[in-house]
This record gives structure tokens, sequence and C-alpha cells, in this order.
């Protein structure tokens, strides 16, 4: 018997007035893996996830989760599907126990069911030490794991996070990220949404792209990143170097032509595989006699992915930059190679 | 996922309807508990509004065949405290959409009605608090049930079925104003007008001969008039019959806004 997709998106379509949150939009899921739905803050991440959750009826198209239609059979999908929102969603005035226990008998687990789970998942969680503390007191990361705990209560097959790492300090997205990784061990099927493709490498066996509503890539995460060319190497002239003099020692090096950002003269190059042309690019550096400030490679960004599929920048609206500070920052995940003088 | 979960998630388990109800009314009640605001909202208010209406009211008004202001106002204030309290359902239901719960309780299989009862369910406990102290502080200054023990467990049960009405009403109107503080100010300007355009806290003889014609009509008059019948004696068959039959309409319109602005409401 083959098993059920986790997740179908027919042709999905959802307007809020004029905005097209989703335009039809169609992916499917298959069942106890990881999908990254990816794409920039209002590309409707959120409105994808809030239609496959039951909380919004679609315009036009059909989705099923687990097999059962979103709109027809919705209160059955409830019983198959765990949530953990955009936005953290727990009772700050009640202990984090109170929390977990109190969604378990929203699921209808028995008394005695529900207190057990939550015991289990606050030990998993590392939350046994703040369990009996009201949620007021907990830390924004804290906070997010409780949330994250919440959605799991009722062992559903289905689950979704929406940005489950927004807010979080380096350390406890990694923390988060691990978690995540051992429970889809256990078979669950995750629908994770976020806006960095970093994320969606570490966790998702299968990424979607979304912008404007719309499904503008699908795959593996590495074949997605190939699609944007490999990596990204980043050079910055000393002072009194011409960035331009730099691009043309760079010609030819890398998969495509140098680009120079007129803001800071950094000058990027597209190259296959980044740590390979190190040494070509030394004895580049070394016969022209440029001098270099900073050098880096790094792995291509969502904005270079969107750059690749859509041939144009993605611009983070103004609104959102608080929440466009990437984990993917060069001081975190890049491989900075160190300076010259 | 196997086919027998699939299967299984098709029949809704019994009881849990019940459970999920009692859930949310846990939670609403500990919050009462430990929210600053709301425990505050819920003892010194009540207290308040008896002992400033009693001693700044109390010299002036002067009710043909009551002896003490007391007696007139206690059964009144019960309604206006329970309205004020009940504005704050619409305030924490506005929040809880403002801060995702909403999202999360209707990912949820417990059914819309059931959340909501829950709410309903806690507001009660308060508002059987709410009016226990206020008749306490009304019997440290002189109020007197006149008709009897079974009277006064009526007046109580009245009063709880009033505040019924009204948390229903404020759920909708937090879920439907989607504001808090909005919301706050929704609820609380029904009461106000509908309160001092009222017998609540003088006689409907005394106020001008226009508000008199809407005074009499006015929901909160015929509530009023059927818990002073209880408290103070007299017919009761008649007011009470109009006060249930006003309770019962406003839970038939405000119950099912309710429960279908839950259905819809999804944090923005």
């Amino acid at each position: 018997m083959t098993e059920q997709p986790a997740i179908v998106v027919d042709r999905l379509s959802k307007r809020f007035g004029a905005i097209r949150a989703l335009d039809d939009a169609s992916f499917e899921q298959r069942p106890g893996t990881v999908l990254g739905l990816l794409g920039p803050n209002g590309a409707g991440k959120t409105t994808m996830v809030r239609v496959l959750a039951t909380l919004l009826r679609p315009d036009g198209g059909r989705a099923r989760v687990a097999g059962l239609d979103v709109v027809a059979q919705a209160a059955a999908v409830r019983r198959l599907i765990g949530l953990s929102g955009q936005y953290v969603a727990v009772d700050q005035y009640l202990t984090g126990r109170e929390n977990l226990l109190m969604t378990g008998r929203l699921y209808g687990m028995s008394h005695s069911d529900a207190i057990s789970r939550a015991g289990e998942l606050l030990d998993r969680f590392g939350l046994a030490d703040v369990a009996d503390r009201q949620v007021r007191v907990y830390s924004g990361g804290t906070r997010r794991r409780l949330d994250v705990a919440a959605s799991l209560v009722a062992r559903p097959p289905v689950v979704f996070l929406d940005e489950p790492t927004t807010g979080l300090d380096p350390h406890g997205r990694i923390a988060l990220w691990e978690l995540l990784a051992e429970l889809t061990a256990g078979g669950t099927s995750l629908l994770l949404t976020t806006q960095y493709l970093e994320e969606a490498e570490r966790l998702a066996d299968a990424v979607v792209v979304i912008d404007d509503g719309q499904v503008i890539a699908s795959g593996a995460p590495g074949a997605l990143r190939a699609r944007a060319g490999g990596d990204r190497l980043e050079v910055q002239a000393a002072p009194g170097n011409d960035p331009r003099g730099l691009a043309q020692v760079l010609v030819g090096l890398g998969t495509g032509s140098p680009a120079i950002d007129a803001r800071t003269g950094r000058v990027t190059l597209p190259v296959s595989d980044g740590t390979a042309v190190l040494a070509d690019l030394a004895q580049r550096l070394a016969g022209s006699g440029m001098r270099v400030a900073e050098l880096a490679v790094r792995r291509p960004s969502l904005e270079d992915v969107f750059l690749a599929l859509t041939g144009r920048p993605r611009v983070q609206p103004a609104s959102d930059a608080d929440r466009a500070d990437p984990p993917g920052d060069a001081s975190t995940f890049d491989s900075v190679l160190g300076r010259t003088r | 996922m196997t086919a027998s979960t699939i299967a299984d998630a098709l029949v809704p388990p019994r009881g849990s309807v019940f459970a999920g109800a009692a859930a949310i009314t846990a939670r609403n009640l500990r919050r009462l508990a430990r929210v600053p605001t709301q425990l505050a909202l819920a003892t010194f208010q009540p207290i308040l509004l008896v002992l400033l209406f009693t001693y700044a009211f109390g010299g002036a008004v002067r009710v043909p065949g009551v002896a003490r202001y007391v007696d007139y106002l206690l059964p009144g204030v019960l309604v206006l405290a329970i309205g004020f309290g009940a504005s704050q359902t619409a305030v924490a239901v506005a929040d809880d959409l403002a801060t995702g719960m909403i999202d999360r309780f209707r990912s949820l299989p417990t059914p819309a009605a059931a959340i909501l009862a829950g709410r309903a369910g806690a507001d009660a406990a308060r508002n059987l608090f709410v009016t226990t102290i206020m008749i306490g502080v009304g019997a440290a200054i002189g109020f007197r049930f006149h008709a009897g023990p079974a009277a006064a467990v009526a007046l109580v049960a009245l009063a709880a079925a009033t505040g019924l009405a009204f948390s229903w009403l404020n759920m909708w109107l937090g879920l439907a104003v989607r504001d808090a503080e909005t919301a706050g100010l929704a609820g609380l300007f029904p009461v106000i007008i509908l309160t001092f355009t009222s017998s609540t806290l003088v006689p409907v003889a005394t106020m001008p001969g226009w508000l008199q014609a809407f005074a009499r009509i006015n929901p909160v008059t015929v509530i009023v008039g059927a818990l002073r019948a209880l408290a103070l004696g007299g017919p009761t068959a008649r007011p009470l019959a109009e006060a249930l039959a006003w309770i019962a309409g406003l839970l038939l319109v405000a119950i099912p806004l309710a429960v279908a602005s839950f259905r819809r409401a999804t944090s923005a």
C-alpha cells in the first residue's frame, strides 16, 4: 500500500482585497518528510499555513492534509495536525505545564494522558526547570520552545511550524533545529516556513519556494542552491584600490561575471566551488598588485536564489527590517577566510 | 501516518467537548486569580460600587415603600457590576485574537462553541463570586432580603443568567471589534447608557417623561425589576418571566453571532 502524501496543495488561491496572498499554488509533501516553504516576508507562507491548518478558507483550489480535505473535513484535519504559528501563542499567566495540559485537553486527551505527555515534552524541550513558573517570566527562546512543544502534544502526524526560529539567538536557533531533526526522525511530517535558505538546507528534505503567492521553484535544497549558481566569492578592495580593477582581475575565475556593489565597492563573483578557486585567486591578486581588505566565500542566500529564479532582487519591505535579520549573517554561517593586509 | 490514524480522526472522540470547555474554564479562572487588573475588577470594583452609590445617592434618593436605599440599590448595582466585569471578556477575547491564542484554539479539535462556553463558564464563576461579595458588603451596611431564602437563591441565579447573556455578547464584541481597547469601550458604553437610563439607581418616576418611556422598555429596567422583586418581595411571576424572556432573547442572538465570529476569526 502506498502511503498518503502528508500534504497535497492543488491550485490554491486566496485573496485579501486586491492582494493575491496565494495565487494558483500547488505542491505535494511526502509523508514522514520535512518540507521547507521558503519565501520572503509577504510571499504567502503564513496564508498557506493558515489554509492548511483550517484557519482560512481558500477562494479557489483544494488542499488535503493526511488525505483529508481542509475545508470539507476540517474537524477531522484538526485531530491530525499541530500548529505553532508565527507568533508565540501560549498563555503568559499559565505555567508551561498548565499550557501543555490545556492543549492536551483541547485535543481530547484524557487528564492522565495529558499530564504524562506534558511532563515528557517539558523534559524533551529542556523546560523541566521552568515548567511550574508562569510563562511571562520566560525568555523569548524559552517561550518559542514551549510553543513548539504545544504543537506536538497530541503526537499529530502532520505539524506546521511558521517561522519557528524567528526571534531566537543563534544558540537557541541551533538548539531548536536539533530538536526538530529529532522529532522528524520519528516519522512526523513537518512543514516549516522560513525566510532562510540555510535553515531549509539544514532541516528540509524538499523545498518549495514561493513569491507573491506563487510557487516559483521546488526540489531538494541542494538542487536549489545549484540553481542559484553555487557559492559566492566576495572581495573588498583595500582603501585606495579601484574596485573596477579588482573586478577585472576576477574575470574568468567564476561561473559568471563579477558584479560591483556601487555603495560598498564590494565585488561579488558566482563560483561553482568557493574554496577550489582560492589558490587561483591568490595567484591573480599577487600578479596584479591589488590589495584586498576582506575576502569571503559564502553560500547563496535567499536573495541570490530569488535573483537566479526571477531575475530580479527581492526587496525586503522596510517595516520588516527587524525581522529580516538573517541567521545566514556572515558572522554565523559564512566561511570567512580571513583578511590580507 | 497509517490509514487507521486517519480513520480514527473522522470519528469525534466522546466526552472531549466537555473536557475542552472545562480546560478553557480552568484557564480563565487561573487568569482571574493571577492577572492583577482582573482580580481588582472582580473584588474592589464591586465593593466600591455598593459603598459609593449607597453613601453618595442614599441621602438624596427616596424610594416610596422602601425604607433603606441599599435595599433598593443592591439588586440594581449587581447588574451594573456584572456588566462592567463582562467588558473584560471583550478585552480578553480581542487580546486572545491578537496574540494568536485563538488561532491555536481553532487549530485544535475542540469545537468553537465549547471553547466559548468554557469562557462563559469562567465568567459565571466570577459573577457568582462578585454577587456574593456585593451581597456581603450590602448586608454589612444594612441590606436585607425581604422575600425569604428561596427568593434570595433565585436572585443569585437570575444575576448569573444575566451575566451569561452579557458574557456571550461581549465575546461576540471582542471578536467583531478585534482591537482590545476598542472592545473594552464597546463593552462598557452600552452598560453605562442602559444602566443610567433604567431603574438601576433611581426610580423611573423621577425621570423626565420622554426618558421614562425608554426606561420602562429598557431591558436593564426589566431585569433589575425582577431582581428587586426577589429581594424586596411582591409579585414576582410577571417580572421574572419578562426578565427571562430578555435573557433568552439576548442569548439566542449572541451565541450564534459569537460562534460564527470565532470560526472566522484569525489574527491579522
